[in-house]
């Protein structure tokens, strides 16, 4: 009998997909695990497998359409069938991927409560009143543990969020923001007529997840900013050496993840999670490090830097940015960081302040490097190749003076590479 | 999907398998139950009903002391216990039509036949014939189990079975096995004056349920003259002129013989997956039972256990649920995955009734959780006190921050009844306060349950 393909949510933060491309046509024979078609969703663009056999009798959503999760893009079943029914047939329920699981394991060997869950916000299941369903007991164990519940996927009936969505749900301190969303009311949201030359964009998937993200996480961190010059001479010169001969050189880029890894594991407060009744220590430190794309930007994680060789980070981060930049990383390829570097030096900025990336309680803003005139042993001056980094950190987690040691000893290590080792 | 005889093959008709029928043909699935009995199962035809249409009879019976006290006198020298068995028998005879009838509704087909797994996709009839499916379900169920030493003839050392197909009662009983179906053996039986002797190994009738909540039972048990020995196991059997003599053994090793006409042993029930074909399917039980996952599946994709197969509790709803569990997922819809086991209901038909489903208190306390408890006298209903069945009380064991209900135990009259509401309250996930300002009608038993989550939140009225 005929039955309907529904458009899945391929990550936890996908609420709508595009139908990039249809691999299979009206007609043709499907087999479990073929693929059906390419959806691009707010991170990157995957392939959707077949869980059913059977023939394509319809495609519902053409290339290049959208369809929010649980819409029925397709028919599948055996030629001749009537699906008519199936057609005329309400949107069915939300449909969760196993891609929710990867995110779960990419912590794995770290001893971590599941309440720190390091998935990104899911999207909430939020009907047009603004108003979310809950069960009672949700709702009171939500207002206990200080979680925004906007920012949950209810796996209840017709979506209602239940007391183990929230055994899942990362938790943080509501501020007043969150508090009026909690109460069921939506935040106030200027609106502006557009001028008659203005352009309307309507918004991507990644860019209301950017929004949101970056807006939570300013609103609720206590954001502070501690500023080092780092003469990078001897950094530069270490490079060239492991570099020589080298047909593949090893980015600046993986020389800061290695040495910011060490200066990590070196200080275990800057490493943590802000878990709203507790603070989460985590044992690698798994670094993003942030790469523009087209229409925004995304986070893919090294892990375990503190311990890996500049070398294996710089293979990592080849592989991650090129899936990254052609969409293509799985969400246990950027979930799950514990420390953040974002670098605009090759866009000519000297310094800059970044927004801190949850589940990370710090982010690294690393600037251009520049030749100046510093001041040397015995007065004297001395030209350096010199980069201003920036760290942010959440003051509910990194005291100043613990920011600071983090700091220093980071920018001692970039200074003498060997006290890496040392 | 082309090729198979049926979309769902089901081996066995009871509860599980039926149930798993219907619904199958309401979701548009072809099925076939392969049943070699009476459809219906060990519930409708020898468990479940028939039990309650006795236990039903008893409470008229017992009632005739009451009539005495309006006047009336009632001769008990011509009761007949074979009229209250074959009132029994009409009843399993009823469902069980009722069930053939739900099967040919819903247009799964009925195989009278003893069937054992061939293959993945294959079951093979007594007869030889072979009948395919692209799913199957297993749901052959559970026979009482047998204690050696004490096997049983069903003339002198009865089983289950043997008892609900009693025509005579016998006037002196043991009954081996304190459990809901020990305890309720034991008020028919006592109900229909015989001398019963009911034996627990372990320390109190109905040793899962609420301790506190099982006390007041013993008590009633006591003051009507059931004689009940716990910490207590049975030794040996020997069958004598005029029945039973049985060998019981204490906690400190004193032994002591019992005479009596029958002894029923009621320790169990062991899993039927014996001899049903689970080698030829690369299927291993634990502990006799199929190891199953989410939605019921075996390790073998296509094959999904039901009921008493499966080592969850031995409950006809237990097995209703995960039939509809596991023809859904083979349908493509997604149902729970498995059963909260702290929602799934027992019930106790005696008088006074248990009923309870999550934590009962010694096992919050064996875990260690943090729990607070409430509860309210059924004295405290004005309905209770009309009826004349005062005895019983409504507990709730609950989470002390959130108020999550963690356990409900209530004895009582109708427990079993008025146990939903606080089953929905769990499942739910409402809060004491939502059944607490909820109205309940006046005189109800349910009142009690309004006024044990009002005890919770600290404002109970009637007490």
């Amino acid at each position: 009998m005929p039955e309907k393909i529904l458009m899945m949510a391929l990550s936890p933060t996908m609420d709508t997909g595009t139908l990039a491309r249809w691999r299979k046509k009206e007609g043709d024979t499907v087999a479990v695990g073929d693929v059906l078609c390419e959806v691009e969703t707010d991170k990157a663009t995957m392939d959707y497998e077949s869980t059913s056999e059977g023939t394509l009798l319809k495609i519902v959503v053409p290339a290049g359409g959208q369809a929010k999760v649980g819409d029925t893009i397709a028919i599948l079943g055996k030629p001749g069938e009537d699906f008519s029914a199936l057609l005329a047939d309400a949107r069915p329920a939300v449909a969760k991927a196993p891609a929710a699981s990867a995110t779960g394991a990419a912590r794995a060997p770290t001893p971590v409560p599941a309440g720190a869950s390091t998935a990104p916000m899911a999207h909430a299941h939020v009907p047009a009143s603004g108003r979310v369903r809950s069960s009672p007991l949700a709702r009171r164990i939500a207002a206990q543990k200080g979680i925004d519940l906007r920012s949950l996927q209810g796996s209840g009936p017709e979506g209602r969020i239940v007391k183990r969505d929230l055994d899942a749900a990362p938790v943080r301190a509501v501020s007043g923001v969150m508090a009026a969303r909690q109460a069921g009311q939506a935040p106030a949201v200027p609106s502006y007529t557009p001028g008659p030359g203005d352009e309307v964009v309507p918004l991507s998937s990644m860019r209301r997840i950017i929004a949101r993200r970056l807006s939570e996480s300013m609103f609720s961190a206590p954001h502070y900013y501690l500023t080092v010059a780092v003469a990078m001479d001897e950094l530069l010169a270490t490079r060239t050496r492991l570099n020589a001969g080298r047909e593949k050189r090893a980015s600046i880029n993986a020389f800061l993840l290695a040495m910011a890894g060490r200066a990590l594991l070196r200080h275990p407060k800057v490493n943590s999670t802000w878990n709203g009744d507790s603070i989460i220590r985590h044992t690698t430190a798994d670094i993003g490090l942030a790469v523009a794309l087209p229409d925004g930007l995304i986070t893919p994680v090294v892990r375990d830097c503190g311990r890996k060789g500049i070398l294996a980070i710089d293979g990592d981060l080849a592989g991650l940015v090129e899936r990254a930049r052609a969409g293509k990383l799985l969400p246990a390829e950027y979930e799950g960081n514990t420390f953040t570097i974002s670098t605009l030096g090759s866009a000519g900025i000297d310094e800059f302040t970044a927004v801190i990336n949850p589940p990370g309680s710090a982010i690294l803003a690393v600037g251009a490097i520049r030749k100046e005139p510093v001041v040397g042993d015995n007065d004297t001056i001395a030209i350096r190749q010199r980069m201003r980094v920036t760290l942010s950190c959440d003051h509910r987690v990194i005291d100043g003076a613990v920011g600071a040691a983090f700091l220093r000893e980071l920018a001692d290590m970039l200074e003498n590479p060997m006290l890496a080792l040392a | 999907m082309a090729g198979y005889d049926y979309d769902v093959v089901i081996l066995g008709g009871g509860p599980g398998g039926y149930v798993a029928g219907i619904r199958a043909g309401q979701l548009g699935l072809k099925a076939a139950v392969i049943e070699r009995d009476k459809v219906g199962g060990v519930c409708v035809n020898e468990g479940c009903i028939p039990s309650k249409a006795l236990i039903h009879q008893a409470e008229l019976f017992r009632s005739i002391p009451s009539l005495k006290e309006i006047g009336l006198s009632v001769d008990t020298k011509g009761f007949d216990y074979k009229a209250v068995f074959d009132k029994s028998r009409k009843a399993s005879d009823a469902l069980m039509k009722g069930v053939q009838f739900l099967l040919k509704k819903n247009k799964a087909v009925t195989i009278p036949a003893e069937g054992t797994l061939s293959g993945r996709n294959e079951i093979t009839l007594k007869d030889g014939k072979k009948i395919t499916g692209k799913n199957i379900v297993i749901a052959t169920g559970s026979r009482p189990r047998v204690i050696p030493g004490f096997e049983f003839d069903e003339e002198r050392v009865l089983s289950s079975t043997g008892a609900i197909m009693l025509t005579k009662l016998p006037k002196k009983a043991i009954i081996l096995g304190a459990g809901a179906i020990g305890v309720e053996f034991a008020h028919i039986f006592n109900a229909f004056g015989v001398e019963v002797h009911l034996v627990e190994m372990l320390d109190r009738i109905l040793p899962i349920e609420d301790a506190e909540a099982v006390k007041v039972l013993a008590r009633a048990f006591q003051k009507r003259g059931v004689q009940m020995y716990t910490g207590t196991k049975a030794v040996s059997v020997q069958k004598t002129a005029g029945g039973v003599s049985v060998v019981l053994e204490d906690k400190g090793g004193a032994r002591k013989a019992v005479d009596a006409d029958q002894i029923l042993v009621v320790v169990g029930r062991t899993p039927n997956t014996d001899g049903i074909g689970l080698e030829k399917v690369g299927i291993t039980t634990e502990k006799g039972f199929i190891p199953v996952g989410d939605f019921n599946q075996t390790k073998v994709s296509g094959i999904y256990a039901i009921g008493d197969v499966v080592n969850t509790p031995l409950l006809a709803h237990v097995a209703f649920k995960e039939a509809e569990i596991a023809i859904e997922h083979m349908a493509g819809k997604s149902p729970e995955p498995r059963i909260d086991p702290l929602s799934i209901p027992s019930a106790t038909y005696c008088e006074p009734q248990v009923a309870s489903f999550g934590l009962p208190e010694w096992k919050a306390v064996e875990q260690k959780l943090s729990f607070a408890k409430a509860s309210f006298p059924y004295r405290g209903a004005g309905k209770s006190v009309a009826l004349e069945q005062t005895e019983g009380f409504v507990k709730v064991i609950y989470e002390p921050k959130t108020k999550e209900i963690l356990g409900v135990h209530i004895v009582g009259a109708d427990a079993t009844e008025i146990m939903h509401e606080m089953l929905l309250g769990r499942t739910a996930e409402l809060l004491p306060e939502d059944i607490a300002l909820m109205i309940h009608a006046h005189p109800t038993l349910s009142e009690a349950v309004g006024e044990a989550m009002r005890a919770v939140e600290g404002w109970a009225i009637h007490v």
